[in-house]
This record gives structure tokens, sequence and C-alpha cells, in this order.
């Protein structure tokens, strides 16, 4: 096998997602619909995406189509990021300044290194892997950063009547908030190869790339990841401790995380227990 | 006596609804002043504008005849401490906890303040998150005393503590009036304002009913409510 997939093979592991709903039907979590949707949904996204990159890494294309597919990424991750935590005041603008000054530290030692040529091909998807692991690292810091703050607001407030400057006083709640949005990539970092083989060097073996050269490529991308985790929360993090607090140290009110997820309502088991006794009533009464 | 503290129609409002409402009043310099009135008249309110932990809406606060607003928030809070309902300790030993406020504080200058809370130096290497309640608040107020404030906000700052904590607190803050510095404190209880106060400034709904001196009823011994 040369790791090429067909479309046939490609119907073929949508087996795998029948057995999903069918497992959510027989188990009745309700959540056939939603996996048959997300199936589909990523199914026609990734096509879309994958036609996208090969008019954008076309040979003879300018390389400055993939600066601007890089530069649509970072504003859609920054909106990404504003909707997964409502509950921090303007995400999006630090998020996109967060992803830019990432991407202006990693991408300029990835090429100005020469660690990887500088092509579209390159380009794109490093910064993908780049902007798709801040974003979810970036909404871990800024949530738990309002969290820390907002329960903590005594401790807070405490700090800043002793006089402490709302720089100094939000310290130890950032360091909090960073090691809890760190610490995840951290042990992906450490328990990677043993415990699971990451994607890009899957799919470079799957496409039969020698496995040494496939683990160096993946070694650099986590390093790169890694990087770039830790320089997207910093600034997430040191961005908004400047829009908690005013100019003159004090902390402003927080607003608590809504109790939607997604979205959509999130469902409280006793109405459901209440919504199902009174189905199961009218259906007796029928009957 | 000098107005310490000048209120200049004051107006604090949040989400539409106003902790203080035109609120004007002068706290003299030196001594208790009990800010006593029924729950949620805006006391607290009024405690956290003197270090501008809040802001008014409209209207001034002055400080020694000075506008806060054009203080500098930091160096106003060093010299206007606060100590909170709710003992705040941070992480850390008792020492840790004195650091904070004062980071080049000596042993000897954190015994000294432990000993006003009557609380002896062994208590620096204890673990302040580890404390009861009425414990942690005398930490909590040695540690707003290690930073020497002229003035002293303290926000029923025995609501949650024994009563052992509780008559120290009490004590402490009556002796530190003595010694010269000028104590705002919040209270709804007209025994404590009796023991403590050497005058009572009244509010309700926002505004002040005035600041007299304390005086008792003849027939209970107690702050006439």
């Amino acid at each position: 096998m040369n790791g090429q997939v067909g479309w046939v093979g490609l119907a073929t592991s949508l087996a795998l997602v029948a057995v999903a709903a069918g497992i959510s039907v027989w188990q009745r979590l309700s959540l056939q619909r939603q996996i048959l949707w997300a199936a589909a949904r990523a199914l026609i996204q990734l096509l879309l995406v994958g036609e996208t990159l090969a008019l954008l890494l076309e040979p003879g294309r300018s390389l400055w189509w993939s600066w601007a597919w890089t530069a649509g990424m970072i504003l859609y991750a920054g909106d990404v990021a504003r909707r997964r935590a409502p509950e921090v005041p303007r995400l999006a603008a630090l998020a996109i300044a967060a992803f830019a000054a990432m991407a202006v530290i990693t991408l300029g030692v990835v090429f100005g290194l020469r660690i990887f040529p500088l092509q579209g091909r390159t380009l794109v998807p490093i910064a993908g892997m780049m902007i798709g692991n801040s974003m979810t690292a970036t909404v871990l810091v800024a949530r738990r950063l309002v969290d820390e703050l907002r329960d903590k607001r005594d401790e807070v407030e405490a700090r800043l009547a002793l006089g402490q400057p709302s720089g100094q006083a939000a310290t130890p709640y950032v360091r909090t908030a960073l090691r809890s949005a760190l610490s995840p990539q951290i042990e992906t970092t450490k328990a990677t190869g043993l415990v699971f083989l990451p994607g890009a060097m899957t799919g470079l073996i799957l496409a039969g790339v020698p496995p040494l050269q496939a683990v160096l490529v993946q070694a650099v991308v986590m390093f790169l990841i890694l990087g770039s985790v830790a320089v997207t929360t910093v600034v997430v993090a040191l961005g908004l401790v400047r829009r908690l607090f005013t100019s003159d140290h004090r902390l402003l009110p927080l607003p608590r995380r809504p109790d939607t997820a997604s979205g959509h309502r999130r469902r409280n088991p006793l109405r459901l227990t209440v919504t199902k006794v009174a189905g199961r009533t009218r259906r007796l009464a029928k009957d | 006596m000098n107005a310490l503290l000048s209120f200049d129609d004051v107006v604090v409002e949040r989400d539409g609804v106003r902790a203080l409402d035109g609120f004007s009043a002068a706290v003299p310099e030196g001594g208790v002043t009990a800010v006593f009135g029924p729950s949620g008249a805006g006391k607290s309110t009024l405690l956290r504008i003197c270090n501008r932990l809040d802001i008014p809406t409209a209207g001034r606060v002055l400080f020694g005849g000075d506008d806060i607003a054009g203080l500098n928030p930091l160096r106003l809070r060093r010299r206007v401490g606060m100590c909170f309902q709710r003992p705040t300790p941070f992480p850390g030993t008792v020492a840790d906890n004195l650091r904070v406020a004062e980071p080049r504080a000596t042993e000897a200058q954190m015994e000294d303040v432990l000993a006003l809370m009557a609380l002896t130096g062994s208590w620096l290497d204890r673990d302040a998150t580890a404390l009861s309640g009425g414990e942690a608040q005398r930490i909590c107020l040695a540690r707003t005393l290690i930073t020497r404030p002229h003035v002293l906000l303290l926000d029923e700052p025995t609501a949650s503590v024994d009563a052992v904590a509780a008559r120290a607190i009490e004590q402490a803050v009556r002796q530190l009036a003595d010694g010269g510095i000028t104590a705002l404190w919040v209270s709804h209880d007209p025994a404590q304002v009796q023991r403590i106060a050497d005058r009572v400034l009244r509010i309700e709904q926002g505004r002040s009913l005035g600041i007299q001196p304390v005086t008792t009823d003849p027939d209970t011994g107690q702050v006439p409510r």
C-alpha cells in the first residue's frame, strides 16, 4: 500500500461513523444525528479545504496566496476563540494579536533558520497546526484567568487594597491560568511516541515517507507547537490582565460563564426526567 | 476638628441601582467613626470609594482636602488601608502574607504587628490558609497594619469571626485609634458601636443621616437605632 486513499476507501471508513451512530442508538444517547452531521460537515469542509489547498499550492502560484491563507486562518481562529469563550471580554482582537505574535516568532524560527524551506506546501500546514493548537490553549487560558479573577475577587481586591499594582496583584492567578493551559501540551509532548503516534508523523508514514524522516518532522512540529502555545497563552494572559483592570488598578466586574454551551441550552437532568415521565404518562393514557 | 475624609454629594450607581445617592458627610481626623446603618444602606460602598476600589459616578471624595480622583491610587491605598468582612489569607505562611504587604518587613516588625493582634511571633511560620476564620482575620488586619496606614477602613471585620478574635480586633483598633490612626468601622451592631466608636456616621438608602458623638440610650445603655 502506498498510503493513497480512494473514494471507495473513504466510503468504507464511513462504516465506522455508522458504528458510532449505532452505539448512540443502542445506548439511547440521542447523539446519532450530531454524529452524522459532524461527520458530514467534517467531510465537506475537508474536501473544500483540499480543493482550495490544491489551488493554493499549485506550482508557480505566488507565495503571497499562502500568506493570505495564513492571515485568514488567524482571523478565523480569533473569532472561534471569541465564540468559545463569550464571557471573556473582547477576546477576538487579543487572540488575533497573540496568534500574529506567535506566527512571527515560530514561522520566523522555522523558515529563518531554514528548518523547512519557505514554500506554500510548508507554510500553510505548519501555520495551520500552530494556530489550531494555540487556539485551544488560548480559550483555556482566557477562561481560566477570568474564572480565577472572578472567583477570587476578594483575594485580588485585598492585594489591590495593600497598594499592589494590578499586574502584580494578578500575577498568582496568571500563573495558575498559564499552568493549566500549558500542562496538557506538556503532557502530550511527554507522551508522544509512547502513548500515541501524532497525526503529522502518521500521515507522513502512511504517505510512504521513511519513518525516521517522519519522526524528525514530527519532532520539529511538536517543539513548534509547544513554543507557539507558550507564546500565545502568555500574550493572551498578560493582555487580558490589562483589559480586566482599569488604569487606576481596579478590577472590573467579570461576567459568569453563560449557561449555554456552544449555543445549545445545557440539558437539565431533572427537566429531562420530568419530560420523559410526562411522555410515558401520555402514552399510557393513549393505551 | 478638621475633616480627614469628606464626601461631597457622592453618587455610586451600578446596573441602574444607586448604592450611594447624593451622600455628603465629613469624617474628622482621629478616633473611631462607626458607619452605622441597615444592610444595603451603602456602608461597604462608602468604604470602597475611600481607597478607590470603587469610584463615584458623581460627586467628590476628599482626603486631607485633596480630591482622591487626582491622587495616585497605589499611594492612596498604602495610606488608607482596608480590612474586609471575609478574611482573605494568601497562600503561604503568615510571614509570607505580611511580606506581600511589606516586602522589606523585618522579623521584629512582623512580631510587633502580630503583638497588636494579641498573637506571638511563633505564628509567623504557620500556614495562613489553614487558620480558623478568626485567626485569619487577625492576620489580615496585621497585614494591613504593617503598611502603617494613616486611615483604617474596616468593613464589618468581626462579622464572621469568633468572640475571642472579635474582642482582639476591637481592642487593637481602639488602641490604634488612641495612638492617632483614623478608623472607619462599618457595623450594624449597636452594642459594638458603643464599645469601639467615638462617633457614629449614620447611613440609610445611600444617604447620610449625619455624624454624631456616640450617645447611649439611658435605659438600654446602647446606641439608639
